[in-house]
C-alpha cells in the first residue's frame, strides 16, 4: 500500500463507526431525547398542545400535582405494588430456581418443568389482565374453590372492591413476572463451580449452609441487576391495571401511570400530565443511574 | 458423596416433588383455564361447581373470532406492524452493533451507556410528547405512527443484543476482508451477516414480541376500528358484548399463539432475548 492509500484507509476506519452508527443516532435522538425535552416543555406551559401558542406556566403543574392527594395515592400504590412484586418475583423464582436445579429429579422431568415453568412470561398484560379477571369473577373458579373450601364466606369481588383490588392485581403482576427470575438465577446457579460445594461437603456442611454461604453470595450480582430492572419496568406497568380495575375503585389501584395517561387523555390537561410524565421520568432515571453504576462497578 | 435411599433422603426427594407439583399448578393453572374456557359455551364458564374440562366442548367462540372480519382486521394489523418493525429494527441495529463491535472511536462509552440507559425510560413519559407529534404531523390513527413510535423502544434492545453477538465472532474473519483490501462494509455483509443468523433470529424473535405485547401506544396513537391491534382488540371486546367470556379467552389463545409457537419452535433464541440486557 502507498502512504497516500494507507492514510485514506485510516480516514475510512475513522469515519465508518458513526455512520454504522448513524441511523440509530438519528431515531434516538428524534424520537427519544427530543420528545423528552419536548415534555419537559409542556409541563411548563399552559394548555400544551392543545393550544397553539402555550403561555409560560412557570411551575403551576408541578404544584397541582403536589397538592393532589390522588397523586400521593398512585405514588404509595405504585411503591406497594412495585415492592411487593418485586419481592415475590425474586422469591418464586429463587425457590423454583432452586428446585429445577437440584439434581433429586430426573433430567426430563427438569426439562419440561422448566418449560411450563416459564409459560406465565408468553403472555401479554392484556392477556394476562383478562384472564385473571375470569379467574377472580364473583361467580368465578377461585371463589367458588374458596368458598367449598370454608376459607371465605361470600363472594368477593376481588378487582372491584377497595380493600382487595391492590392485592389482587399486585398478585396477578407476581404470577405473571416470576419466571424472568427463574430463568436468569437458573443460568447463575450453572456458573457455579461445583469444587464451591465439594469443598463444603468435605467441611460437613449443611444443605442450608451450603445455600447460605455459597449459592446466595454467588447469585447476589444477578439478584441486585434483576432486581433493579424489575424494580423499573414494574414501575412503569399500565395495561394489567388498567384492563383489570382502571385505576379504580375509588383510585384504590391507580398508579402513576394510570394518573398519569387519565390527566392527558380522560381530561385532556395534558400540561399537568406531563409534569406528572416528568416526575415518572426523573424516579426511572434515579434509578438508572444506579443500575449503570452498578453494572459498571462489577 | 451423598448418602442415598436413607429414610430421611426419600422423604427429603417425595416432598420436592410435591413443591414441583405446586409449583406447576400455579404456573399453568390460570394459562389451563384461558383454554378450557375458550372451548366452553358462554353458560357453562360460570357453571357451579366448576367443570375441569369442558362438559360440552364447542368451538363457537373460535368461529365467532374467526368469522368476522373486523376482528381479523386486528390480527393483520398487529402481524403487519410487528413484521414491518422487526425488519427495520433488525437492519438498523444490525450497522449500529458493527460499529460498536468493531470499532473503537471516540464517544463509544458514552454512546453505549446512553443505549443502555434509554432501555428505562418510562414509555408513559415519552406518549404525551408522541401524542403531540404524530397529531401535528398528521400520522395520528396509521400504521407509520405505531411503526416509528415501536422503533424507538425495540432499538435500544436490538443494538444491545446484536453488539453482544458480534463479539462473540473472532475478529480475524473480517480482518482478513480487510487485508485483501477489501472495505468494512463488504466483510459486514459477505462474511459477518451470514455467520450472524442466530443473532438476528434472536433479536428478532425479541423484536417481534415487543411490537405483539404492546398496548399503550396502540391505544393512545389509532382510534378507527380498522387501525386496532390485537390487545386493543380484546380490549374493544371487553367492552363491546358484555362480557362473552368464551369469546375473549378464544381471542386471547389466538394472541398468544405467535409467541407460544416461537417458544417452542425457538426457545434458545426466545430466552436469549428475554433475558437480554438483564444479565451480561
Amino acid at each position: 500500500m502507498t502512504r497516500q492509500k494507507r492514510s485514506r484507509h485510516r480516514l475510512k476506519r475513522a469515519v465508518a463507526p458513526y455512520l454504522y452508527l448513524s441511523p440509530s443516532l438519528v431515531i434516538i435522538g428524534l424520537l427519544m431525547l427530543l420528545p423528552m425535552v419536548t415534555v419537559i416543555g409542556y409541563s411548563f406551559q399552559n394548555s400544551a398542545v392543545l393550544r397553539r401558542d402555550p403561555s409560560f406556566a412557570g411551575l403551576k403543574h408541578y404544584q397541582a400535582i403536589f397538592a393532589d392527594p390522588v397523586f400521593w395515592a398512585s405514588l404509595w400504590h405504585t411503591l406497594y405494588f412495585t415492592c411487593m412484586s418485586v419481592v415475590f418475583h425474586m422469591t418464586i423464582g429463587m425457590v423454583f430456581a432452586l428446585m429445577l436445579n437440584s439434581d433429586r429429579i430426573n433430567p426430563t422431568l427438569r426439562n419440561i418443568l422448566r418449560v411450563l415453568y416459564i409459560l406465565p412470561w408468553l403472555f401479554t398484560a392484556v392477556i394476562i389482565a383478562v384472564i385473571w379477571r375470569l379467574l377472580l369473577e364473583p361467580n368465578g373458579v377461585v371463589n367458588s374453590v374458596l368458598m367449598q373450601m370454608g376459607i371465605i364466606g361470600y363472594k368477593v369481588e376481588w378487582f372491584s372492591s377497595p380493600e382487595t383490588a391492590l392485592h389482587a392485581v399486585t398478585f396477578a403482576n407476581i404470577w405473571a413476572g416470576y419466571p424472568l427470575f427463574m430463568v436468569s438465577l437458573l443460568a447463575g446457579l450453572q456458573g457455579i463451580p461445583k469444587d464451591f460445594y465439594e469443598a463444603a461437603d468435605i467441611d460437613g456442611a449443611k444443605a442450608y449452609q451450603k445455600l447460605i454461604f455459597i449459592t446466595i453470595p454467588q447469585l447476589m450480582p444477578i439478584i441486585i441487576s434483576i432486581s433493579l430492572l424489575d424494580f423499573i419496568w414494574t414501575m412503569q406497568v399500565f395495561p394489567l391495571i388498567w384492563i383489570t380495575t382502571g385505576g379504580g375503585p375509588i383510585y384504590s389501584t391507580e398508579v402513576l401511570s394510570t394518573y398519569t395517561y387519565k390527566l392527558a387523555f380522560s381530561s385532556y390537561n395534558l400540561s399537568q400530565a406531563a409534569a406528572s410524565a416528568v416526575i415518572i421520568l426523573l424516579i426511572s432515571l434515579g434509578l438508572t443511574l444506579f443500575y449503570i453504576r452498578y453494572q459498571k462497578a462489577r | 458423596m451423598r448418602k442415598r435411599h436413607t429414610p430421611k433422603d426419600k422423604l427429603i426427594t417425595v416432598a420436592l416433588h410435591v413443591a414441583l407439583a405446586a409449583g406447576l399448578f400455579f404456573a399453568t393453572f390460570p394459562i389451563y383455564w384461558m383454554l378450557t374456557s375458550s372451548f366452553k359455551s358462554n353458560t357453562e364458564i360460570f357453571a357451579l361447581p366448576p367443570t375441569i374440562l369442558p362438559k360440552a366442548f364447542t368451538l363457537e367462540a373460535y368461529a365467532a373470532i374467526l368469522g368476522d372480519p373486523v376482528k381479523l382486521r386486528f390480527f393483520f394489523n398487529s402481524y403487519f406492524v410487528a413484521f414491518a418493525v422487526t425488519v427495520l429494527t433488525v437492519l438498523i441495529a444490525l450497522l449500529a452493533a458493527y460499529g460498536f463491535s468493531r470499532f473503537n472511536f471516540r464517544g463509544k462509552g458514552s454512546l453505549n451507556t446512553l443505549i443502555i440507559s434509554t432501555q428505562t425510560i418510562p414509555p408513559i413519559t415519552l406518549l404525551i410528547p408522541f401524542f403531540g407529534l404524530v397529531v401535528s404531523y398528521g400520522i395520528f390513527d396509521t400504521y407509520i405512527a405505531l411503526i416509528l413510535t415501536y422503533l424507538v423502544f425495540t432499538l435500544p434492545y436490538a443494538i444491545l443484543l446484536m453488539t453482544g453477538y458480534l463479539n462473540t465472532l473472532p475478529r480475524d474473519l473480517d480482518e482478513a476482508v480487510a487485508v485483501d483490501g477489501g472495505t468494512s462494509w463488504t466483510a459486514l455483509w459477505r462474511v459477518i451477516v451470514p455467520i450472524s443468523l442466530p443473532g438476528i433470529v434472536a433479536t428478532s424473535v425479541y423484536t417481534f414480541l415487543l411490537c405483539w405485547n404492546e398496548f399503550l401506544f396502540a391505544l393512545t396513537l389509532t382510534k378507527s376500528t380498522s387501525m386496532r391491534t390485537v390487545p386493543i382488540g380484546i380490549q374493544l371486546l371487553m367492552g363491546q358484548h358484555a362480557f362473552e367470556w368464551n369469546q375473549m379467552m378464544a381471542m386471547s389463545v389466538l394472541g398468544s399463539l405467535p409467541l407460544l409457537l416461537i417458544y417452542l419452535i425457538a426457545q434458545r433464541f426466545f430466552l436469549a432475548g428475554m433475558t437480554a440486557g438483564s444479565v451480561k
